[in-house]
C-alpha cells in the first residue's frame, strides 16, 4: 500500500505556505485504528477539501486540527505551535485563529439566530451593544439571512442552520476555517448554494479553509486542492485538475462512485474539472 | 470458569472506580470554574430560576401532602399514648430534620435534574459544547458551573419552603380536621425544635443541592452519543442522584446526632 501513497503537498514549493502542519498523526479509539501516522500540510489562504469513505477519520481529523481531540502520537502545528502539547489557556488563545462549522451547525438552540451570531462577539471582543448588533445583522445579511434575526433554530430549515452557522464562524474574522460536511443532508441545489457560499466568503476574507466533503464532484470546483483519506493516512493530495488524474485505482474508483475510472482517458476528466474550476474563478 | 467469574467483577469494580474518579474531577473541574472569571450572572439567575421558581409547584405540592400524612399518621399513632399535644413537635421535627431535605432533592432530581441531563446531553450530541470549545468558551464555566452553584444556592430555599408548607399541611390535618388544639401544636413545636436542627436541615440540604447537580450534569455531559445513550444517561443520573442523597443522608445524619 505505501508504495501507492503519492502524496504532492503544496509544502514541496515552501514550508512557509503551510499554516497547519500534521506530523505523523495517529488516533485509535479503543482497539480501532483511525488515524494511522497521517501528515498534511494546509496551505495558507486556500480551500483544501479532505474526502474520504463515511468512518474513515475524517472529522477525527478535523477535531485533531482545532484541537477538541488530542493525538495518541504525533503533532498538530498550527503557525509552527504544536497544539498537542498546549495547556487549555493556551488553547483557547489559539482557537482565536479559528472558526469551525459543524454538520449539524451546532447552533445553540437556547438562543435566537441573532443571539447565535452576537455570541461570540459578546465572549470574545468588548463591542458595544449597538456595535455588535450592526455586525451581526451585515452578517446576516451575507449570508443571506435578513429578517430571520428572531428566529430558534428549531425555527429554521436546514439549510437556513447551516447560513446561521456560516455567519457565527464567520463573524469574528478567522484566520482558519473548518467545515464539517457543510452540504450533509441538503438537497442538491442547496448544497451549491452553500458551496457557492464557502467559495466566495473564502475569496472575500482570505482565510485558511478545511472542508470534509462527500460532495463529488462539486468539491472540485470550488477547492484549491484536495487530499484524500484512506486507511488513516492522507493517500494523495494535489489541485483538484491533478487530483482527478491520479493513477491510485481505489482513489479512481472512489471519486467515480465505486464504477472505475468514470472516462476512459483520466486527463481528460482531469481537464474538464480543471476548466470548471477556472470558469468558477472570480 | 472461576477465572473469568473473578476478572469480570475485577473489571467491573476496577470501572466503577475509575468513574468515581471521573466524577470527582469533574466535580473539582466545576469548582475551579466557578471561582474563574468571567462571572457569569445572567446564567446562574437562569438556572436559579430554572432550579427554584419552576421547582416551587411541585414542592408546595409534595410538601403539604407529606405534612398531611405525617399529620395523619402522627396524631393515630400519638393518640395511642395520649400525647396528640406532641404532633406539632413531630410533624416539624420529621420535615426540618429529614422529610424537607430528602424528599425537595429528590423533586428537584426529577423534575430539574434529569432535565439538566437530557439539555446537556443533547447539547454534547449536536456538537453544541464542542462548538463552545472551538470558541474558547468553557463549557464547564459556561454550562456546568452555573447550574451546580445554582443547586447548591437553591436547595436550602426549596426545602425551608417545603418545610414550612409541610408544617402547615400537618396543621391543616391535626388542628382543622382531627381537633389537636392549635396551641398545643404550635408550642410542642416550639419546645422540641432547636435551631441545630434547622441548621442541620440546611446543611443537608446544601450538599444535596451540590449531590444532584453534580452528578446531573457529569452523566449529561458524558451522554453516549446516540438517542439510546442520553436516555441511558438521563436514567442513570436520575437513580444515581436519589441514592446517593439517600446514602449521603445517612452520613450526615449520623454525624449531625
Amino acid at each position: 500500500m505505501t508504495e501507492m501513497v503519492k502524496t504532492s503537498t503544496p509544502d514541496a514549493a515552501g514550508a512557509s505556505s503551510a499554516v497547519i502542519r500534521l506530523v505523523d498523526l495517529s488516533k485509535s479509539f479503543g482497539q480501532q485504528p483511525v488515524l494511522q501516522g497521517l501528515s498534511l500540510d494546509i496551505p495558507r489562504e486556500k480551500l483544501t477539501t479532505i474526502i474520504g469513505r463515511s468512518g474513515g477519520g475524517k472529522s477525527v481529523l478535523l477535531k485533531h486540527i482545532i484541537g477538541l481531540i488530542r493525538p495518541d502520537r504525533g503533532q498538530v502545528l498550527v503557525e509552527g505551535t504544536d497544539m498537542t502539547r498546549l495547556g487549555q489557556r493556551q488553547l483557547n488563545e489559539i482557537r482565536k485563529k479559528f472558526a469551525m462549522l459543524f454538520q449539524g451547525s451546532a447552533l445553540f438552540d437556547s438562543l435566537s439566530v441573532f443571539e447565535n451570531v452576537a455570541f461570540p462577539l459578546r465572549e470574545k471582543t468588548d463591542l458595544g451593544e449597538e456595535e455588535i448588533r450592526h455586525k451581526v445583522l451585515e452578517m446576516l445579511e451575507q449570508v443571506g439571512l435578513t429578517g430571520m434575526e428572531q428566529k430558534y433554530p428549531s425555527e429554521l430549515s436546514g439549510g437556513m442552520r447551516k447560513r446561521a452557522g456560516l455567519a457565527r464562524a464567520l463573524v469574528l474574522g478567522p484566520e482558519i476555517m473548518l467545515f464539517d460536511e457543510p452540504t450533509t443532508g441538503l438537497d442538491p441545489l442547496l448544497a451549491r448554494t452553500i458551496h457557492d457560499l464557502i467559495q466566495e466568503t473564502q475569496r472575500r476574507y482570505r482565510f485558511t479553509a478545511v472542508m470534509v466533503s462527500h460532495e463529488i464532484p462539486e468539491i472540485f470546483e470550488i477547492s484549491d486542492y484536495v487530499a484524500m483519506l484512506l486507511d488513516g493516512k492522507i493517500a494523495e493530495m494535489a489541485p483538484p485538475a491533478q487530483f482527478v488524474r491520479t493513477q491510485n485505482p481505489v482513489i479512481q474508483e472512489f471519486i467515480n462512485g465505486g464504477r472505475g475510472a468514470l472516462c476512459p482517458d483520466p486527463a481528460s476528466a482531469g481537464s474538464v474539472a480543471a476548466a470548471s474550476q477556472e470558469a468558477r474563478r472570480p | 470458569m472461576i477465572v473469568s467469574t473473578v476478572a469480570n467483577l475485577g473489571a467491573t469494580a476496577l470501572s466503577i472506580i475509575r468513574e468515581m474518579g471521573r466524577m470527582v474531577v469533574f466535580l473539582a473541574q466545576t469548582i475551579m470554574w466557578m471561582v474563574r472569571p468571567p462571572f457569569r450572572f445572567l446564567q446562574l439567575l437562569k438556572q436559579m430560576h430554572f432550579i427554584g421558581v419552576k421547582s416551587l409547584f411541585v414542592i408546595v405540592l409534595t410538601g403539604t401532602f407529606t405534612g398531611m400524612v405525617l399529620g395523619l399518621q402522627g396524631y393515630y399513632s400519638l393518640r395511642k399514648f395520649g400525647a396528640e399535644g406532641l404532633l406539632g413537635s413531630a410533624v416539624a421535627l420529621s420535615m426540618i430534620r429529614e422529610l424537607g431535605p430528602v424528599l425537595s432533592a429528590l423533586m428537584v432530581t426529577g423534575r430539574a435534574g434529569s432535565a439538566m441531563t437530557a439539555e446537556i446531553g443533547l447539547m454534547r450530541i449536536t456538537e453544541q459544547i464542542d462548538a463552545l470549545d472551538t470558541m474558547a468558551v468553557s463549557p464547564m464555566q459556561y454550562l456546568v458551573a452555573p447550574k451546580v452553584l445554582a443547586g447548591v444556592l437553591v436547595m436550602p430555599l426549596l426545602v425551608s419552603i417545603f418545610d414550612v408548607i409541610g408544617i402547615y399541611g400537618g396543621h391543616l390535618v391535626g388542628v382543622e380536621l382531627l381537633g389537636v388544639s392549635s396551641g398545643a401544636y404550635t408550642s410542642s413545636m416550639e419546645s422540641a425544635v432547636e435551631w441545630k436542627d434547622v441548621y442541620g436541615g440546611i446543611l443537608k440540604a446544601l450538599s444535596f443541592g451540590l449531590i444532584v447537580t453534580w452528578v446531573c450534569t457529569y452523566k449529561g455531559y458524558n451522554t453516549g452519543m446516540s438517542a439510546e445513550g442520553l436516555g441511558k444517561a438521563t436514567t442513570e443520573a436520575v437513580v444515581l442522584a436519589s441514592v446517593l442523597v439517600l446514602i449521603w443522608d445517612y452520613f450526615l445524619t449520623s454525624v449531625l446526632l
